[in-house]
């Protein structure tokens, strides 16, 4: 570090400060979440304080141990979570790979096609990407209790697909525009038709911008609360929904604590994804600002 | 490319959005012009050895038999939009003649279920927005000064707030802001007040919807701008060091007019999506205290047998109408640019 920018101590101080409270902020809830789940739900949400959380002192009387997995069998067996996340599986699998595949072959055409349409179009999905999920929504369910496909996954997928087709579209397009022009063109010299210099030239080097581009729909996939509660029958519900109709009927019988540990179940895949692919997440975030 | 390459590769991506994007915007706009049926009343006679009596109930088979035929209902025209749970335009122009000053004009506007909504939603919007992207950028400044090796789980822990599900990560807040929750029974201890709870407070619950809000927002802002600090030329801030400028006027002068293109676009992706909060007021169970416009959609939906899609569909034609005045000045500025260009 040169001279020039070397910090005096007082600012130094004041910086991890408050680096170190944001962390804490940023980690403890979940940390805080996570450990509360083993606990019983008179230590975790105790009215006399919540030192007993910490102390498990509910707990070693209720259950014999420090800790326990009463919320985990609750919510995972008796209440059948196992579905949900099967459900959630299929969902967020199929909406990725749809996405991406229609998604890399129409972003592909907007950074080839030099023509007006192909600005509007990405107009017209920078409004539709602002467009708030529920209302779209309203729109689906008269039509598709009339045509008799309410309820089921395969409508879920298909409408989770469209929804996030416009940010597919943006962020591949402003890849496909990093990637040379002359690469596929002069494959299409060489003879090529340009759907043969898409799957020859241009697929071997997209890979990092799709597995970038797939996170996200995963993610949107994953996350979606609004599509899936509304668009799922009670046996088709994926997690995210399971959780919130947890909420409205397990409260009453004192068994807070099935939500939590499937809230904790949730969120588990989410910490391993942001593990793993943390490079590619905060890549694709900054490329969406710097080209977008 | 040839307009039929074109065509061809964009085809299945352009079917998907007109399928299930623009069709249902005409969806709504339609549904938004009906209300649901008026029950259908029939007058029985029930005879017992002790007289007759009339009685009068709903005849469930001939509802049934109206749905099927009308599905949208009954054609309402603009009433939807102009009833009491919309824009009230009686109940308003009742409160803007009869009142007694302008708090009370506030208080009993702010009582309207579209008022307030779109007030918390407003609110939400441009609060949680500017707060969110000073925090971000003070935290890309912090992490910018560690030292290499912990950089990588600096921006880890800092990822988390922004990937967690919305609706999971605003139950993990609820659950530790209840009552009887590690920071719930803290805020009590604190201000010595042994009712203070979300539920009774609706300051309270607003504090915590935007700190959520912050709190979850706050990351992206923190990612964009961290990886535009990376791209500061540092002979720039070398010299205007040199040249006697302190640090403070080096992040104002150099650093912030630098990541100002960045900002431009964080804040119209953070307003867009601010704009439909809607799992927090869910997960918080805040609707008493502060409901928001895509929460009133949800809740007109969520009736088991009595949904009101008229209702609903109104609600949403007026958010997107504003989304629409959100995205005003972009749309224009990118036609202004592309116009340029063309010429």
């Amino acid at each position: 570090m040169s001279v020039a920018t070397r910090r005096p101590l007082g600012l130094q101080t004041l910086t991890t400060a408050f680096l170190a409270i944001w962390l804490i902020a940023a980690l403890f809830p979940f940390a805080w979440t996570v450990w509360g789940s083993f606990k019983v739900e008179a230590d975790f949400f105790s009215r006399q304080s919540w030192w007993m959380a910490i102390e498990g002192t509910r707990t070693q009387a209720q259950t014999g141990g420090p800790f326990t997995l009463a919320g985990y069998e609750g919510a995972w067996v008796r209440n059948e979570f196992w579905k949900a996340a099967i459900n959630t599986l299929i969902v967020t699998l199929s909406v990725t790979f749809i996405s991406l595949a229609i998604g890399t072959l129409g972003g592909y055409a907007l950074a080839r096609s030099g023509y007006r349409y192909a600005f509007w179009i990405l107009i017209a999905a920078l409004v539709f990407r602002a467009m708030p999920h529920i209302t779209l929504v309203s729109g689906y369910m008269l039509p598709f209790f009339e045509l008799n496909i309410w309820g089921v996954l395969p409508t879920t997928i298909i409408v989770l697909v469209a929804i996030n087709q416009p940010f597919t579209l943006w962020m591949l397009h402003s890849f496909f525009l990093s990637i040379p022009k002359d690469l596929d063109e002069s494959a299409m010299v060489d003879g090529c038709t340009r759907f043969q210099a898409f799957r020859m030239v241009i697929m071997p080097v997209m890979w990092p911008g799709v597995i970038t581009t797939g996170l996200f729909s995963f993610l949107l996939g994953y996350n979606d609360f609004a599509v899936t509660s509304m668009l799922l029958s009670q046996e088709n519900q994926t997690m995210v929904p399971k959780i919130a109709s947890f909420l409205g009927s397990i409260q009453n019988e004192g068994n807070v604590m099935y939500a939590v540990a499937a809230v904790v179940s949730a969120t588990v895949p989410l910490f391993i994804l942001v593990l793993f692919f943390q490079r590619q997440i905060v890549s694709g975030l900054t490329a969406g600002a710097v080209k977008g | 490319m040839p307009h039929r390459t074109f065509f061809v590769f964009i085809f299945p991506s352009i079917l998907a959005m007109l399928l299930f994007i623009s069709l249902p915007i005409v969806s709504v706009v339609v549904q938004s012009l009906f209300v649901q049926h008026e029950a259908v009343l029939v007058t029985v006679e029930n005879c017992t050895p002790f007289g007759c009596e009339s009685q009068t109930r709903v005849d469930t088979e001939a509802m049934q038999k109206l749905r099927a035929e009308k599905p949208l209902g009954q054609f309402a025209g603009f009433a939807n939009y102009l009833n009491r749970n919309h824009l009230a335009v009686d109940e308003i122009s009742a409160i803007l003649s009869d009142n007694q000053g302008l708090g009370d004009v506030a208080t009993r506007i702010f009582n309207l279920p579209f008022y307030k909504a779109l007030s918390f939603t407003l609110v939400y919007c441009f609060l949680v927005t500017p707060l969110a992207m000073a925090l971000g950028f003070a935290i890309a400044l912090a992490v910018n000064t560690l030292p290499k090796l912990l950089k990588g789980p600096a921006i880890f822990v800092s990822l988390l707030p922004m990937i967690i599900t919305p609706l999971v990560g605003s139950l993990i807040l609820a659950w530790m802001f209840n009552p009887s929750g590690i920071l719930g029974a803290s805020l009590q201890s604190l201000t010595g007040d042994p009712t203070l709870s979300l539920r009774a407070s609706p300051m309270l619950t607003w504090i915590v919807l935007l700190l959520y809000g912050v709190w979850t927002n706050g990351p992206f802002s923190f990612v964009v701008f961290y990886a535009g600090l990376q791209t500061v030329p540092q002979d720039t801030v070398e010299s205007a060091r040199i040249d006697g400028a302190n640090r403070w006027e080096v992040t104002r002068y150099v650093l912030i007019p630098h990541l100002a293109p960045l900002a431009t676009f964080v804040a119209l992706v953070q307003l867009m999506d601010n704009f439909r909060v809607f799992e927090p007021i869910v997960g918080f169970s805040a609707e008493a205290n502060a409901t928001s416009l895509s929460w009133l959609v949800f809740n007109d939906l969520v009736g088991q047998d009595s949904q009101l899609f008229g209702s609903a569909a109104a609600t949403s034609v007026i958010t997107i109408v504003g989304v629409l005045i959100l995205l005003a000045p972009v749309l224009r500025r990118t036609w202004a640019d592309f116009n340029r260009k063309a010429v």
